[in-house]
């Protein structure tokens, strides 16, 4: 995992200085809200609906065992002894109050943190692979860029007041787990005909109102380029991107309304004039960046040892958490280990800090202290020895965070929805809730298979709903709860938009119109193993509309 | 179940709420009758639709103890009790409807 | 409106001229952009130095045959969350290489000094009083910066390769 240095570490708590003296002019009139607002949200602090809320950043979603411990105390010390993990690796603190979010932060910095630019119009926290650095089908280290990109993106002079929000992504593996295709900016590691390994980069992809899969602008790009060419993109979109209006104001836009061509061949320009300048990458800022990072030193130890292979066999319990929960590591002997924080009948991606705290010692002793959030709402334990999974899950357990449904259908993707949010239209949580409660026989959610639910509530599309396998979208209807139901979408490779299933359903109807088409689905998958977006793909929505709006 | 923003623009009838969050620490607040801010609905000044505007303007003009003043539908119940008048108020006011983690 | 110039409270020595009104000589003027590119050579053919108040959706290649005759430049921020004349800035200053007052002008509100200035201004039209005043202490909250931006601070990566001697490898 990367460590600030004395610059990065200095500049943190700079900005906390900066934005205590801002909450101070804000307390005492100095500043509008409407002044505050901008200031505020450029620190990740929101109001909900019932408090402040303060989003902070997981860069690339790794998390030292005492950051995690860091967080803990944040939980305890200013807010109700609890987090949300977000799909974009941060984590959101619901009840801070503005007059101590200051202290908050302070703390955050202290333990490596921060919440700079985790809203607000400007480049936000920069996401890669869940697993970077330990899966199996990746050539580098994505988090290296990430890092780079993420120093040159804060308090940028030219690019903090952009038209709207910018989310990039970077993936560095064969299988996509980054989602960079509906991000403002995806960026993807390949190798070019010579063996050289560059980026390819994709623009305009995003959900929300008008969902875009992105489009490649530049087959690949060299590395000494990386910060010249998403520099020029951003000088496009600053000064061309629509203001007029909030919801045109994204790149996608931009790119959709120029033409992708066009839009390339504008950032192709305005790169040309500045290729060669002081963004030029030598390599040696770019070794000095990763020489923060720190890889854990492995044992030898070979795959798959007796002990394990024993409990698999002879602990069905073990063997179906075992079959959800880990994945394989390319170091021998070891293995990746998601924590599941989709406990049944729990609210999606909700850590207590009892549980942090015991995810931080847990991290200390099985996987040399580091932890991953993932983009599941789930935590991540990187490197687990084979031999100690026994133990760690029996640990795992004792914290609720062994539910054997990794993957599978009650592993819910959900944005917190009218319980939190100013802007939602219905409740998201209590329907993932309810959702997993249908679902909870471990038997029945594995002969069900992968399947991704996604729940937003409302067209912001915070819970990624477009891209779910299953999507509910919360919207209202004469000042009712309505969802609407979207089948077929999909995040990876081939992403893909979900495609509308009929008219929106109430509140007390859609867990059951939901288990009505995964048992369509059962019905009509060729073969068990056909997954659900695959049995969608190939039928298409119609015959479940037909069975599930049949019966009603 | 709508924004602020959409709310202020829906006609609300019957009896209404001014409200907001307080700056300091968010919590949710309701204008009373002597140009306060209470916690406590039951001390809220309820007001037909037409009378809230004035009670909005005077809240719009305090800027600096709370945010985002609006005016919100609440219901009269039996002996007086005052009531949010649909879900988004029914939950700024008893907060989520789930347990909240950690809590037993 | 107090101007802040070179970290002071100062005088405005520049008059405004609106559209139609004639253009005194003697004195210093800013006039719109369009009224300038209409009538660039007449406008500087005054002896008094010249002031340019260009709009943000305007692309400053335009202004390019003029700058080095020009003695000001005035970028317009309608709202503080409106960044387009960040840009605009920097390619005056690093691409055309405008070497005059470059001024922020309109909610021009302390939080982006900083930003302001790392853009290439150096001149604020400051929308409050208490803002312009305090310009020094908000100036100097930052000492660490990660983008070259043509103002001349080292930045972070370059200090990196400073400090172990990589500096003059990496240029
Ligand atoms: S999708 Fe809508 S309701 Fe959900 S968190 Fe985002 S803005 Fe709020």
């Amino acid at each position: 995992m990367y460590r600030y240095d004395e610059f990065d570490q200095a500049l943190v708590e700079q900005r906390v200085s900066e934005f205590r003296d801002q909450v101070r002019r804000r307390l005492a009139g100095e500043l509008t809200e409407d002044e505050f607002k901008i200031l505020r949200l450029m620190n990740g602090v929101y109001l909900q609906l019932h408090a402040y809320m303060l989003r902070a950043a997981i860069p690339y979603g790794t998390l030292s065992s005492d950051q995690m411990r860091g967080l803990a105390r944040v939980a305890q010390r200013y807010d109700r002894g609890y987090g949300h993990f977000t799909t974009r690796q941060n984590i959101q603190f619901n009840w801070i109050k503005l007059e101590e979010m200051p202290d908050t932060l302070a703390d955050l910095a202290s333990v490596g943190l921060h919440a700079m630019q985790t809203s607000g119009n400007c480049v936000r926290n920069i996401t890669t692979d869940q697993w970077a650095g330990v899966a199996a089908d990746e050539f580098e280290d994505p988090r290296i860029w990430a890092e780079i990109l993420r120093q040159h993106s804060t308090l940028h002079p030219e690019f903090s007041f952009l038209p709207r929000k910018f989310k990039v992504a970077i993936s560095a593996a064969a299988h996509d787990r980054a989602a960079v295709k509906v991000h403002d900016i995806g960026l993807r590691m390949v190798r070019d005909g010579a063996g050289e390994v560059g980026f390819e980069v994709i623009v305009g992809g995003g959900l929300g109102r008008t969902p875009f899969i992105g489009k490649t602008i530049k087959p690949f790009l060299h590395k000494r380029d990386f910060l010249s060419y998403i520099e020029a993109i951003l000088r496009v979109y600053n000064q061309h991107g629509r203001r007029d209006n909030i919801y045109k104001a994204r790149i996608k836009i931009l790119v959709h309304e120029l033409g992708a061509e066009k839009f390339a061949a504008e950032v192709e320009n305005e790169w040309r004039a500045i290729k060669n300048g002081a963004l030029a990458l030598d390599p040696a800022v770019i070794a000095a960046v990763a020489a923060r990072f720190s890889y854990p030193n492995y044992e030898r130890l070979s795959d798959n040892p007796s002990a394990l292979a024993r409990a698999r066999s002879e602990d069905r319990a073990f063997a179906a958490w075992f079959d959800s929960a880990v994945s394989n590591h390319r170091q021998p002997g070891y293995a990746i280990v998601t924590l599941s924080l989709k406990p049944i009948g729990g609210p999606p991606g909700d850590a207590t800090a009892a549980q942090m705290d015991a995810i931080a010692d847990l991290a200390d002793r099985f996987s040399f202290g580091e932890i991953r959030v993932g983009h599941e709402q789930n935590l991540v334990l990187p490197h687990v020895a084979q031999r100690d999974l026994v133990e760690l899950w029996q640990q795992l357990q004792m914290h609720e965070l062994a539910t054997p449904n990794v993957g599978l259908v009650s592993d819910i993707i959900a944005c917190p929805g009218l319980d939190y949010c100013s802007l939602a239209n219905a409740r998201s949580i209590p329907v993932a809730q309810e959702l997993t409660r249908r679902f909870r026989d471990p038997a029945l959610a594995r002969s069900i298979g992968r399947l991704h639910i996604n729940i937003s509530g409302c067209i912001n599309a915070c819970g990624h709903h477009h891209i779910g396998h299953i999507g509910i979208l919360g919207v209202e209807k004469n000042g009712e709860e309505f969802y609407q139901i979207t089948l077929g979408g999909r995040a990876d490779e081939d992403a893909k938009l979900g495609t509308l299933l009929g008219p929106a359903v109430r509140y007390g109807e859609i867990a059951d119109v939901i288990e009505d088409v995964v048992e369509a689905y059962v019905a009509l998958r060729q073969r068990p193993e056909e997954l659900f977006v695959d049995t969608v793909k190939r039928l298409g929505v119609e015959p479940f509309k037909e069975r599930v709006y049949a019966a009603r | 179940m709508t924004s602020p923003h959409e709310q202020k623009k829906r006609k609300i009838n019957g009896s209404v709420v001014v409200t907001a969050n307080r700056l300091g620490d968010g919590a949710v607040v309701y204008r009373t009758a002597d140009d306060h801010w209470t916690t406590d609905l039951a001390a809220a000044a309820v007001v037909a639709a037409p009378a809230a505007a004035a009670l909005l303007a005077r809240a719009e003009a305090d800027g600096v103890r709370a945010v985002g003043p609006y005016i919100a539908p609440v219901e009269l119940a039996p002996g007086d009790r005052v009531l949010p008048g649909n879900l988004r108020e029914r939950i700024r006011l008893d907060g989520p409807t789930f347990a909240l983690p950690g809590v037993v | 409106m107090p101007l802040v110039k070179s970290g002071q409270i100062v005088e405005d020595r520049f008059v405004r001229v609106a559209d139609g009104a004639s253009a005194p000589d003697g004195i210093a003027v800013i006039v719109g952009g369009a009224r300038f590119l209409a009538e660039a050579e007449v406008l500087l053919q005054r002896s008094a130095p010249i002031g340019v108040v260009w709009p943000n959706d305007r692309s400053v290649g335009a202004l390019a045959p003029y700058l080095d005759r020009v003695a000001l430049v005035a970028l317009m921020f309608p709202s503080f969350r409106d960044g387009r004349g960040y840009s605009q800035a920097r390619l005056l200053r690093e691409r055309h290489g405008f070497r005059g007052e470059l001024r922020a002008t309109g909610q021009v509100l302390r939080d982006q000094f900083l930003f302001l200035l790392r853009a290439g201004f150096d001149s604020f039209e400051v929308a409050k009083d208490a803002d312009a005043a305090a310009f020094a202490v908000s100036t100097r909250r930052f000492d660490v910066f990660y983008q070259p931006s043509g103002d001349g601070r080292a930045t972070v990566f370059r200090q990196r390769l400073d400090r172990i001697g990589w500096g003059a490898q990496a240029r």
